[in-house]
């Protein structure tokens, strides 16, 4: 018969486990934001089903995988724009993003994310 | 008055790895260990300025955290949103080579900042957001 702490034990040391798992996720997009990333490739990396990461890390972050990445991406373009040696084509290559009419639209927005938006594509 | 930042502190959960990355990847000298298991308190800082000092310490010890603020607490250490600092160099590609290197984790690679600095960023062991600018 086991202790019921050592079951609360358990569930604790596997929901850090799994938090774990969400930062190597963000830490991924914020390092490589500039290459294609996809929520596959993000899930697979960590050994989690894509659609559990997507939802888990939502509930952790506020903000979906998808949302953080373009956060990520806008960041730096703006950064990159404002400094002046490269045009728009330039800064949207160097930031890897890979739909030139989202990410101008993107662009405007302001820099802090809103968290999930609508127009996310399904499963990320 | 003549005041000097002395200790700063970051938590740790697994203190034998949060000792191997400080002392054997960034070159730490460990100044005082004291307390065990878990509950350990580890001085480390970097040779050659003693005056400066970073406390690796178990957290939320306090006996007037509450159990809820604990989870919190060893919540955000888990998904990285708790413990970070910044530290400088000289030769912020060199650092970056040799902290890479050790198969430390990268959050980003050496890269110019809007706001006039240059650094890059690894994850402890515990979590916490180490950055590292470049001394200009």
């Amino acid at each position: 018969m086991c202790h019921p702490s050592w079951g609360r034990a358990r569930l604790a040391a596997q929901r850090l486990d799994q938090l774990a798992r969400l930062r190597r996720v963000r830490d991924r997009i914020e390092r490589e934001y500039a290459r294609p990333l996809d929520v596959l490739a993000l899930a697979r990396a960590v050994d989690l089903p894509p659609g559990q990461l997507s939802r888990q890390f939502t509930l952790a972050y506020a903000a979906s995988p998808y949302a953080c990445l373009m956060r990520r991406r806008r960041k730096r373009a703006t950064a990159l724009l404002r400094r002046g040696d490269r045009g728009l084509d330039g800064v949207r290559q160097a930031v890897g993003c890979p739909s030139p009419r989202a990410f101008d639209i993107r662009l405007a927005e302001p820099a802090v994310g809103r968290g999930g938006s609508g127009d996310e594509p399904a499963g990320v | 008055m003549d005041i000097t930042i002395h200790t700063t502190f970051l938590p740790h959960d697994d203190p034998d790895a949060s000792v191997a990355f400080y002392r054997d990847v960034l070159g730490f000298e460990v100044r005082n260990d004291v307390g065990q298991g878990k509950m350990r308190w580890i001085t480390v800082g970097p040779a050659g300025q003693p005056g400066t000092s970073i406390l690796l310490a178990p957290p939320a010890a306090d006996p007037g955290v509450t159990e809820d603020e604990r989870r919190t607490i060893t919540e955000m250490m888990a998904k990285g949103t708790y413990g970070w600092i910044l530290l400088a160099t000289p030769d912020l590609d060199g650092v970056f080579e040799k902290v890479q290197a050790r198969d430390a984790e990268v959050v980003q690679e050496p890269t110019e900042q809007p706001y006039g600095i240059r650094d890059c960023a690894f994850r402890d062991p515990a979590g916490n957001l180490v950055r590292i600018q470049q001394l200009r």
